[in-house]
């Protein structure tokens, strides 16, 4: 599919409402579910006001409880708190005859608060709430007492000890389903549309995933072609294939597919709502367009560090950085090099960017391998003549406009290496960080071909002269103790991938973190790697942090995953543990706002805090930072808490 | 036409995989070998660089995935064929007996307590025992007890029998048979993970010969709370607990005479998190790592290695090592080299951060799949740069550790990429037919 086409005349057009999408959106995050009435937590009411019967199943769990905690001491005990209509214990709660005794006793003592005590609501909540909802009881008048985790398993050697704390645990939670109400899940319909930002190959990849999973996708592109970093590179492997052919096929699918729209020369100027229906603007050459889309995807990617000052870049024309390098190869405009150092960690690793850089070390070595593979037509018929770096190839005089510093020649020329047939090549390094199998292979190959590989330390750096017409590296040797010196024709510096500067403004747009190492901020370093804490955006690619190209692709494939979830689903029932806020106290100081980590409440027009239901997890912070309490968590009220409490404390007296 | 999808694998990249496409509302198949999904991930301790606990934040994962409506959890189950094609594959599962009946068995593990015969357990890499009916690890996902037959004195003499006699819910059924099934399937995922290569045969560096030598999981397990020394580490000669601790780089691997010629990618920060761990264990521990090139190459994982010397007061030594042992107190010696000059230091304990190996069952998976391996016997992508996922079989994927050496994060991003294609296969081949 080609981009598409601007119509000035209508700088602003309206994107047509996908067909089967009748969208919720503004009904739930007016009207938040409300509580019958705060004021009268003493008798709460129940749906038709009828009395509190409240059902509690003690749980054996086994030995696990019932080794421990005498069981049936606290279901007598149960029996005589009030509003407890039914208790009785089982062997295994979870197990089928546990459940049915629940169901039975629901409908047969007219139950209409059911309190498990047993295990962790983690694992055990919804199984229990399931059968709720069978016997015609909302789930949200289900209660759970821990009496295992936080019980008998650490009270194993004070029985009559557990046995009180039992009690107390499930007293407390006796004393807190008085006060539950019941709870309506709302349902929010899931626009079928995914904003891809970013053509490089991860966000290619996303987006021609999530449009083969049957959704349409729009893919902004601040260039006016799609491609991104790679453009920049001579190749992506050994071998003859020039990186641009590479990913030749990738691009053409993308154009091709009829779900995708590309815009070019594009940015993403603003984005509201929260998953499901985000309201974007994307601007093209100064007219906007607004396309509501269900799911982001970010794959921005990052920039090269430009090493100003260090090792002689900016001073001597034949000091370039790994990519520069790249584009002298690609360009055809690589002089006539023999002896060529390589510095790794340039900038990285504790230096001006704390981290490592991930994939420089296999980048230099795959290019050192590229002189040596192609060094009778680097070198051509004239030897070892050499030629300055042509600094007019446009790609580097844009990187190169900046001040030149003068400087003088210092010390003298040592006589070089001696020539021989082929390159010599010195990668001097910190540690080479070829990791895994195909990295390794890489170094592997390098030192076949009698690539040297020198280390170096942070207390004694290479540094990078010029004697003569020559650029000189001065080394510490590591093993030998002493000062040495490397004539070379150039010296390539590897230097780290870092954020493009308008993160931060993305950053802002899309309420999404960044971490200290400036790139974007996943929600679990582990587990949740290309999710953003913010449900319906993730992120894939060097946006995320330093990634070869397969790692790019693999994460842009995965967000396309990730991003269709709710999508194929078509809805999100969110659950209703959330926020709400009481207009008449709200002051619209703002603190909900600035402590919401999922983007979830924010100042409406009438001053006031507003809780966008469908993006809100329930976590409570908004409601523990309010500094007028105007904030209550549906189901956790500060009512119900200071009940639950209160009990506990009156039991310890 | 099948638009289910089968997952080899349990471990964390097979979980999210099934998880994603369920999540779709695909069907899943996931079968795994062993009687419990979580894979390695859940024999870890700790995870880098946020020092996690492990099983913690993989535990919800596994019962998310079990009690899924859209996945079918097979364990203790291995695939045994596959024929067809994308989008009609027909795979044979064989559903080992485990002699209980998983609808009956509530895993109160009362059983287990009672049963009297004792053998190593290989959940904590033999280091401690468990008994012949067993559960595999106190979290294991499905919560239900398996007999290993092959130790059972009910199955080599027909006696004991106590477990029978004793389970209230008549779970115990000895008379139980392997199964074989079908599952017609549309795609096919395989996450199989890795092993731990055994380093005794590399002498150098005394495993199996010295007794205070461990190799990496071993020490995981042992400083685990809930694994065989309640979290203690102890030397094996004396049961005493260490206070100088020695860790080696790159035991097998990056090394082409064992056929490693490959980075680990995981072992500098395994290693490093677990010398942090010594010291949060015991204030008093020093720890050493003897390395080759310090790999700190994920998202904050040189700034941990920094925390490491700085707050942990790790000490790191860019040398090889190998290790020999003082007899009079079972001291691992390591000896290395500075500058070229042989140097020689001793510890009271040595852990081995052994090479991780493709599992002997990818050979056999592969011939079935008719998919080639690399030179490693790790799983070969169709295209290393553009189609990492895909192997040369339309509708065969691959996701984790089985295809590259990787860490927990890469494996879960790789784990929902593979779970996009096999559902981009589905969905076309639904539609063309």
């Amino acid at each position: 599919m080609e981009p598409e086409e601007q119509t000035p005349e209508t700088p602003i057009e309206q994107e047509e409402q996908a067909p089967q999408t009748p969208v919720v959106q503004q009904e739930p995050i007016a009207e938040p579910p409300v509580e019958p009435d705060e004021e009268a937590p003493e008798t709460p009411p129940t749906p038709d006001s009828e009395e509190l019967r409240i059902g509690v199943f003690v749980c054996h769990c086994g030995t696990n409880i019932g080794g421990f905690v005498d069981v049936p001491a606290v279901v007598e005990y149960v029996k005589t708190l009030p509003n407890v209509a039914f208790a009785r214990d089982n062997l295994y709660t979870c197990a089928e005859d546990g459940l049915t005794a629940i169901r039975d006793a629901i409908k047969e003592h007219k139950l209409n608060r059911v309190i498990v005590a047993s295990c962790t609501p983690r694992t055990h909540a919804p199984l229990f709430q399931g059968v709720c909802e069978e016997a015609g009881l909302n789930k949200y008048l289900f209660e759970f007492a821990n009496i295992r985790e936080q019980c008998s398993w650490v009270h194993m050697k004070e029985k009559e000890d557990a046995t009180r704390k039992a009690k107390d645990l499930i007293k407390s939670s006796v004393s807190k389903a008085a006060l539950l109400v019941p709870q309506e899940e709302m349902k929010v319909d899931v626009v079928p549309r995914s904003l891809v930002i970013g053509g490089g190959v991860a966000g290619l990849s996303a987006a021609l995933s999530v449009a083969r999973q049957g959704f349409d996708v729009h893919l902004v592109e601040k260039e006016g072609v799609l491609g991104g970093f790679t453009r920049n590179l001579n190749s992506l492997s050994l071998g003859d294939k020039s990186a641009e052919d590479t990913i030749k096929p990738l691009i053409e699918h993308v154009q091709a597919h009829e779900n995708i729209t590309v815009h070019l020369n594009s940015q993403v100027e603003s984005v509201s709502g929260f998953i499901g229906n985000f309201d974007t603007t994307i601007v093209t050459n100064g007219s906007s367009k607004e396309v509501k889309v269900g799911t982001i995807i970010v794959a921005t990617g990052a920039l090269e560090y430009i090493p100003e000052g260090l090792y002689g870049y900016g001073m001597y024309d034949n000091v370039v950085t790994l990519t520069e390098f790249e584009i002298l190869c690609k360009s055809g405009k690589l002089p006539k090099i023999k002896n060529v150092a390589f510095i790794q960690c340039v900038g990285s690793r504790g230096q001006d960017k704390s981290y490592c850089s991930r994939i420089c070390c296999v980048i230099s070595i795959k290019n050192a391998l590229y002189i040596t593979e192609n060094f009778a037509e680097i070198m051509g018929e004239e030897g070892a003549e050499r030629v300055e770096v042509d600094v007019s190839v446009p790609e580097i005089s844009s990187r190169r406009r900046r001040r030149r510093r003068m400087v003088s020649a210092e010390g003298e020329a040592a006589p070089g290496p001696a020539p021989t047939g082929g390159p010599e090549i010195t990668i001097f390094n910190r540690d080479v960080t070829t990791y895994g199998a195909d990295h390794e292979v890489y170094y592997n190959k390098a030192r076949e071909k009698r690539i040297r590989f020198v280390r170096y330390t942070t207390d004694n750096l290479p540094k990078v002269t010029q004697e003569g017409d020559k650029l000189v590296v001065n080394y510490y040797h590591e093993t030998l103790k002493t000062e040495r010196k490397l004539q070379a024709d150039m010296v390539v510096l590897a230097t780290p991938l870092i954020a493009p500067p308008d993160a931060a403004d993305l950053s802002k747009k899309l309420k999404i973190p960044i971490g200290r190492d400036g790139f974007f901020l996943e929600a679990h370093m582990k587990l949740r790697p290309i999710d953003f804490a913010t449900d319906g955006i993730f992120v894939c690619g060097t946006a995320r942090g330093p990634a070869d190209i397969t790692e790019s692709v693999a994460q842009g494939l995965g967000t396309a995953s990730r991003a269709a979830i709710p999508m194929a689903r078509g809805f999100i029932q969110a659950e209703a543990i959330l926020a709400q806020v009481d207009p008449e106290i709200c002051t619209g100081c703002g603190t909900c706002e600035a402590n919401c980590p999922y983007g979830a409440i924010r100042l409406s027009d009438d001053g006031v805090a507003e809780v966008l239901a469908a993006a809100c997890k329930g976590c409570g912070c908004c409601g523990a930072t309010c500094p007028e309490k105007a904030i209550q968590m549906m189901n956790y009220t500060d009512d119900q808490l200071l009940a639950q409490g209160r009990s506990i404390l009156q039991g310890a007296m | 036409m099948s638009t289910d999808v089968l997952v080899i694998g349990g471990g964390i990249a097979g979980i999210q995989a099934s998880l994603d496409i369920a999540d779709k509302g695909g069907k899943v198949y996931l079968v795994e070998k062993t009687p419990s999904i979580g894979g390695r991930m859940a024999q870890l301790d700790k995870t880098f660089p946020t020092n996690d606990c492990s099983i913690c934040i993989l535990a919800p994962k596994m019962a998310d995935c079990y009690g899924h409506p859209n996945i079918d959890v097979l364990t203790y189950s291995e695939v045994v064929g596959v024929d067809g094609e994308a989008g009609k594959f027909k795979v044979k599962v064989l559903r080992k007996a485990r002699y209980v009946d998983e609808t009956k068995c509530t895993g109160c593990e009362e059983c287990v307590a009672k049963c009297p015969q004792k053998v190593p357990n290989e959940f904590d890499q033999g280091l401690g025992e468990r008994k012949v009916i067993y559960m595999p690890f106190a979290q294991a996902v499905p919560r239900v007890v398996t007999i290993d037959k092959e130790n059972c004195t009910w199955f080599i003499k027909e006696k004991c029998g106590a477990c029978k006699i004793l389970c209230e819910r008549e779970a115990v059924d000895f008379d139980q048979k392997d199964e074989e099934v079908v599952l017609d399937v549309g795609s096919i995922i395989v996450a199989i993970g890795y092993d731990i290569w055994d380093p005794t045969p590399a002498s150098e560096y005394g495993y199996g010969k010295y007794p205070n030598v461990f190799t990496g999981m071993e020490y995981e397990r042992m400083i685990n709370a809930s694994g065989p020394t309640g979290g203690e580490m102890k030397r094996r000669s004396d049961g005493e607990r260490p206070h100088k601790l020695a860790f080696i780089q790159c035991v097998g691997s990056r090394n082409p005479q064992l056929g490693h010629a490959y980075c680990c990618s995981v072992c500098c920060m395994f290693s490093t998190k677990e010398a942090m761990l010594a010291r949060e264990h015991h204030d008093d521990i020093d720890s050493t790592i003897f390395y080759k090139d310090l790999r700190a190459f994920g998202k904050g994982f040189f700034e941990y290695v920094e925390r490491a010397k700085n707050d942990y007061g790790v000490r790191y030594i860019n040398s090889d090592a190998t290790v020999q042992e003082n007899p009079e107190n079972n001291n691992p010696i390591v000896v290395y080299d500075v500058a070229g000059r042989p140097e020689k230091e001793e510890f009271d304990m040595v852990v081995l951060a052994t090479t991780l190996v493709p599992r002997p069952d990818a050979i056999k998976i592969a011939e079935m799949l008719g998919i080639p391996l690399t030179e490693f016997k790790f799983f070969e992508s169709k295209d290393r740069i553009l189609a990492p996922m895909d192997t040369v079989r339309e509708g065969v994927y691959l996701a984790g550790y089985c295809r590259e050496p990787m860490d927990i994060p890469e494996a879960v991003a790789e784990a929902s990429a593979a779970a996009a294609r096999a559902v981009e296969t589905v969905l076309a081949k639904g539609v063309t037919g």
